[in-house]
């Protein structure tokens, strides 16, 4: 962490440096430390909201919950049983107390259907969704990023018109496409019509490829979309005509020169658009019959299984709040700037 | 899909701007084509052709082709058909959706600008907080509680979209808030809900369009989305989700079943997708990239044969520089020279051409200009030919006008100063900084070594102006070029500046081309001098000449005369 030592060498008070620093430089004057302490007051909010909303989601239930969860036809001794289950029986800050309570000691409820912890369910479940989730996202920045330069690189101050043209429709309209929509397509495509891959499950790695790229692509071309525009508004910078001036190789200059400054406003879009990817991975595993978290909380909801509910939507929440985090985290370490600025790095 | 509201806010706070036309813009013409024709067939189909989309026939599982264009269902219904019936369901629970989104968005964020402020900083929180999460786990919090059903997806969607709203209202409102003409209306004693009504929601109606369209999109898309995944829309009732949901179990056997719904959800997220862009580009024709016309070929070109290149011993020969841009003369037929250790200054009036003559000289013209020259020679280099990159950056030094602007902010200024050592001489990175570091010693930056540690925003513009001097000067270049060095700084800054510019170049030795507006410092620092004037050298004269208020010229005299402090020394005088 060079910006941590960069920032921790003592600062005398030179007249003239531009930098104001308070005398004595407290620890919470360093800038991943403040960093540290403002990003961690939005992740207690965060988490808290999350927590009293799905504890909410039973209480909220119109009528009784315990009438929804037994169905019409089970006899008023059942309903009884499951009133208990669910603590209705007991008065609402107290259910909330020991909500809370369980969660700290990691247990998230018994499922009604499968008579087994939520923490089980949640734990069998997570992998294959991270292992969709994760790929897709890489591939999103892996994809967007070059992408969207090389043609803000080539169509620079004008240049190659019919290649903008060609970019924006192709990229518009695969980013327009719904993810579910696109792997049904894709599915019918590559599965059924080439039988190159498989149409889904999750025995072989091939049968991943799929459902990642139908998670990835649309998110990849509304990212490459705002590369581009990014790359020609960096591009035209008077920085990078100094650069220009100091007459580096082409890779350079845009590599060093340029993408570090694209990466400020684009991460901050990369953000929106990766938590809503994971939004993505629960219906996408739904078209593919794939055994992640998606497809566990669409029977869980059809079936009211309100605690492996109340757990997954916990584990998906928590995962876009990290999501979140690390591209914080980024933004910090690419542009020092954003760490003491408000959110869009000054 | 997803719009970035902060920025959106930021954007439309940043000023008036002049807008686009709408019938100017052909992606929204196109898109509002599109959903204009979906809504005349959500009116329509319902009415024509519920008939072949929910009579049951016999001829079941057809494959396209004949008198069903997309086949038949598994209860011999016509596909298209209940495509284009449920185009109808599904605009109107999109409408519903972002209906909701809108209003209660609206209200809770005008709200909490209006409430108290304890509360208001508790309604923020919470809707940042809830931002941070992705529509569609909300949406499913809500379907949860409601179970699955056509209301509970238009209500979970719609409740899902409200932190979006509330945070964009919030932000514009209160940007727009502190404006003036509020201010003022509420001096006059105008009621608070009625300032919101009548002064700030008007200004702040284009980035809340933008939003509407890109929310109506995303409705429509995610409400399809959860009836696809069985959570929406039951049977018998149906819209597109619900269709491609039900086509999805027989997909191997009649994969046609899955083409008239995605056409349609497709269609739909291009339409929007088309007018969203269309509307955001006449709010805001900034996110419009209004680039110049193309152009080809090279920037800068011989005009023709050279003369035999005289053996003199001059750094810097322009012979009949010419610089055009789309047919307009920036700069006319310029000719100087500049010899070793000389000091060259070009002054005139921003426009005159100066700054472009040096750019011109730089090879670093802005795309769109074009230069040519009889001869453009730096020592032996050809200028107007293809120069070899590395002799260019170390033999040719360049310090830019505004510091603020010329630095990268993304990088540690070591990295910057250092980069033509090491890519162009080869030097290590170490041995790089090293000779950095004693350049900026030399021309007094202190505590050099953590200097290049700081990113530029962390320097004062004079001390950044200073090290680029410094910098420049590593590499031993055979011409320094001052493009308005000092321009952007303070005075006392500007001075001390120039005195070490100066200073070091008599210690190195080095030829200087100088561009300034000011005579004053043209004719404090330079031997020699040309005044210009629209592009064309109007007078040639001597530093030594302008110290002793000299002009054979009328322009030269007129810019001296302007100078500030010249009518001050004439009265004292």
């Amino acid at each position: 962490m060079t910006t941590a030592t960069a920032g921790a060498t003592p600062a005398p008070a030179t007249p003239g440096t531009g930098h104001t620093r308070a005398a004595g430089g407290s620890v919470l004057d360093l800038p991943w430390v403040r960093f540290a302490v403002r990003r961690a007051g939005g992740l207690v909010l965060a988490l808290a909201l999350l927590v009293t909303v799905t504890f909410l989601i039973v209480p909220l239930i119109p009528g009784d919950p315990a009438r929804a969860v037994a169905g019409s036809s089970a006899t008023p001794q059942a309903v009884a049983t499951i009133r208990a289950d669910l603590g209705l029986d007991r008065p609402l800050p107290q259910r909330f107390v020991e909500y809370v309570g369980g969660l700290a000691r990691g247990d998230l409820g018994t499922s009604f259907r499968y008579r087994v912890p939520v923490s089980e369910v949640v734990a069998t479940r997570l992998p294959y969704t991270v292992q969709l989730a994760v790929p897709a996202i890489a591939l999103v920045l892996l994809l967007a990023i070059p992408l969207g330069m090389a043609v803000g690189v080539l169509t620079r101050g004008g240049r190659r018109r019919p290649l903008d043209v060609a970019f924006g429709t192709v990229v518009g309209t695969v980013a327009a496409v719904p993810p579910y929509v696109l792997g049904t397509l894709l599915v019918v495509t590559f599965a059924i019509g080439l039988k190159l891959l498989p149409p889904g499950g999750a025995q072989t790695p091939a049968s991943l490829v799929l459902p990642i790229l139908a998670l990835a692509l649309g998110p990849a071309c509304a990212v490459a979309r705002v590369v581009r525009a990014e790359t020609s508004s960096v591009l035209e910078q008077e920085f990078l005509r100094t650069a220009r001036g100091r007459r580096l190789p082409p890779g350079w200059l845009y590599l060093r020169h340029a993408l570090p400054n694209l990466l400020t406003s684009v991460l901050t879009l990369t953000g929106l658009v990766l938590t809503s990817l994971l939004g993505g991975t629960v219906v996408i595993e739904n078209v593919f019959s794939y055994p992640g978290l998606g497809t566990e909380i669409v029977q869980a909801i059809v079936s009211k299984d309100y605690p492996v509910i109340q757990g997954i939507i916990l584990c998906v929440g928590a995962l876009a709040l990290l999501v979140n985090l690390l591209v914080d985290v980024v933004l910090g370490i690419v542009d020092p700037r954003s760490l003491t600025g408000g959110h869009h790095g000054g | 899909m997803a719009v970035d509201t902060a920025l959106l806010a930021e954007a439309a706070l940043r000023g008036p701007a002049p807008r686009r036309a709408w019938w100017r813009s052909p992606s929204l013409l196109a898109g509002g084509m599109v959903l204009l024709v979906l809504v005349a067939v959500g009116v329509l189909a319902p009415l024509l052709l519920s008939g072949p989309a929910g009579t049951l026939t016999g001829d079941a599982n057809l494959s396209p082709g004949g008198s069903h264009w997309l086949g038949t269902d598994p209860f011999g219904r016509d596909v298209l058909a209940r495509a284009l019936v449920a185009t109808r369901l599904t605009l109107v629970m999109a409408t519903a959706a972002t209906a909701l989104s809108f209003v209660a968005g609206v209200a809770l964020g005008a709200g909490a600008l209006l409430a108290p402020p304890r509360i208001r900083q508790v309604v923020l929180r919470v809707v940042d907080a809830a931002v941070a999460f992705p529509s569609l786990v909300l949406a499913l919090v809500i379907a949860a509680v409601l179970g699955a059903g056509a209301g509970s997806a238009v209500v979970a969607i719609g409740l899902a979209g409200v932190p979006g709203f509330a945070r964009l209202t919030y932000n514009l409102a209160q940007g727009v808030a502190t404006r003036d003409f509020v201010t003022t209306a509420h001096l006059l004693g105008v009621p608070g809900p009625r300032v919101l009504t009548r002064h700030v929601l008007p200004n702040v109606s284009g980035p809340l369009l933008v939003l509407l369209t890109s929310s109506f999109a995303l409705s429509l898309l995610e409400i399809s989305g959860l009836s696809f995944v069985g959570l929406g829309v039951q049977s018998p009732q149906y819209d597109w989700g619900r269709l491609l949901n039900e086509a999805l179990p027989s997909i191997y056997t009649s994969p046609w079943l899955v083409l008239a719904p995605s056409l349609m959800l497709v269609l739909a997220g291009v339409g929007a997708m088309l007018a969203g862009d269309g509307v955001a580009r006449i709010v805001d024709p900034r996110q419009a990239h209004g680039t110049p016309a193309g152009r080809s070929g090279r920037t800068t070109r011989r005009k023709a044969e050279p003369e035999a290149a005289p053996a003199d011993d001059a750094v810097l020969v322009v012979d009949g520089l010419v610089v055009e841009a789309a047919g307009r003369r920036l700069v006319d037929d310029v000719s100087f020279r500049v010899r070793p250790g000389e000091v060259v200054g070009l002054v005139g009036e921003s426009g005159s051409g100066k700054s472009t003559i040096a750019m011109a000289v730089a090879r670093l013209l802005a795309d769109g200009l074009v230069a040519e020259a009889r001869t453009l020679r730096l020592r032996d280099l050809d200028l107007l030919g293809r120069p070899p990159a590395r002799r260019l950056a170390t033999e040719l030094g360049i310090v830019f006008q505004d510091p603020s602007a010329t630095f990268n902010p993304a990088l540690r200024l070591g990295s910057q100063l250092t980069e033509v050592l090491r890519v162009h001489l080869g030097r290590s990175r170490a041995a790089a900084r090293d000779a950095v570091v004693a350049a900026l010693t030399e021309i007094k930056v202190t505590e050099p070594a953590r200097r290049l540690r700081q990113h530029p925003h962390e320097l004062s513009g004079g001390m950044l102006q200073r090290a680029s001097i410094a910098a420049a000067l590593t590499t031993g270049p055979a011409l320094l070029i001052a493009d308005e060095p000092t321009t952007a700084l303070d005075v006392t800054v500007q001075a001390e500046v120039l005195r070490q510019l100066r200073r070091l170049q008599r210690e190195h030795g080095t030829a200087v081309l100088f561009i300034s507006h000011d005579i004053g410092v043209v004719g404090a620092l330079c031997d020699t001098v040309l005044v210009l004037r629209d592009g064309r050298v109007v007078d040639r004269t001597t530093g030594a000449a302008l110290r002793a208020g000299e002009a054979n010229h009328p322009w030269t005299a007129a810019l001296l005369a302007a100078r500030p402090g010249a009518r001050r020394n004439e009265e004292t005088a």
